[in-house]
């Protein structure tokens, strides 16, 4: 599959994907590590990308994007935003909200 | 030689009228070397980010720091704010994360 198709897939496959260096539990970088505990905090699952072990997504999805950096998080299929924004939105409850109604249901 | 800093703040005051333009370089909290201009944080207040979403401000600055970001910027933090906003906001931009070294990769 062409990259700019696997993107596609994971960003219309997954409600919530978060792009970023390392994992939620080993993350990379300073924003990352931020960007994924808030969307931790909301308490539903989620997709993550490592972009450092995938380099052609880590390239590919900045153009896609429109968005040069990491992190990235999508939810429904659109860029909510990277570090700052989701920083924001998870400090006055939007990102909770926003996540609480696109997530599926976590399986106990 | 203008420095990175000076042409962020120079691009970004010509990119629309600014009530609040403030460009740190936070490179020396990072793993780059001494003087480096890799990570800066960018606090714009204007008015001409009324009516756009926060990706949309976020994407109007990316677009006129293209090239800084194709060349050597690795990280930019951007607190896009209206007057109002930054008003409620007791006009304070919050704190960069720290570095946790991963940015040679």
């Amino acid at each position: 599959m062409d990259i700019m198709d696997t993107i596609k897939s994971q960003i219309e496959s997954n409600a919530v994907i978060l792009y970023m260096k390392g994992s939620p539990n080993a993350p990379q970088c300073g924003f990352s590590q931020r960007a994924s505990q808030a969307v931790m905090s909301c308490g539903k699952r989620f997709a993550y990308v490592d972009v450092l072990s995938n380099p052609e997504i880590r390239s590919n999805l900045p153009k896609y994007a429109n968005w040069p950096t990491f992190p990235q998080l999508w939810v429904n299929g659109e860029l909510v935003g990277g570090c700052d924004i989701i920083t924001e939105m998870y400090e006055n409850g939007e990102l909770k909200t926003l996540i609480d109604a696109a997530a599926p249901e976590t399986e106990e | 030689m203008s420095t990175v800093q000076q042409i962020i703040e120079q691009k970004l005051s010509e990119m629309l009228s600014c009530d609040f333009l403030q460009v740190l370089n936070e490179s020396h909290g990072h793993n780059v070397a001494k003087g480096s201009e890799t990570h800066f944080k960018v606090t714009l207040v204007s008015e001409g980010f009324e009516g756009l979403n926060r990706v949309k401000r976020h994407q109007k600055v990316y677009a006129t720091l293209g090239e800084e970001l194709n060349n050597g910027v690795h990280a930019l933090a951007l607190h896009l704010y209206t007057p109002s906003e930054w008003r409620s906001k007791q006009e304070q931009s919050p704190e960069s994360p720290q570095c946790m070294g991963g940015s040679k990769r």
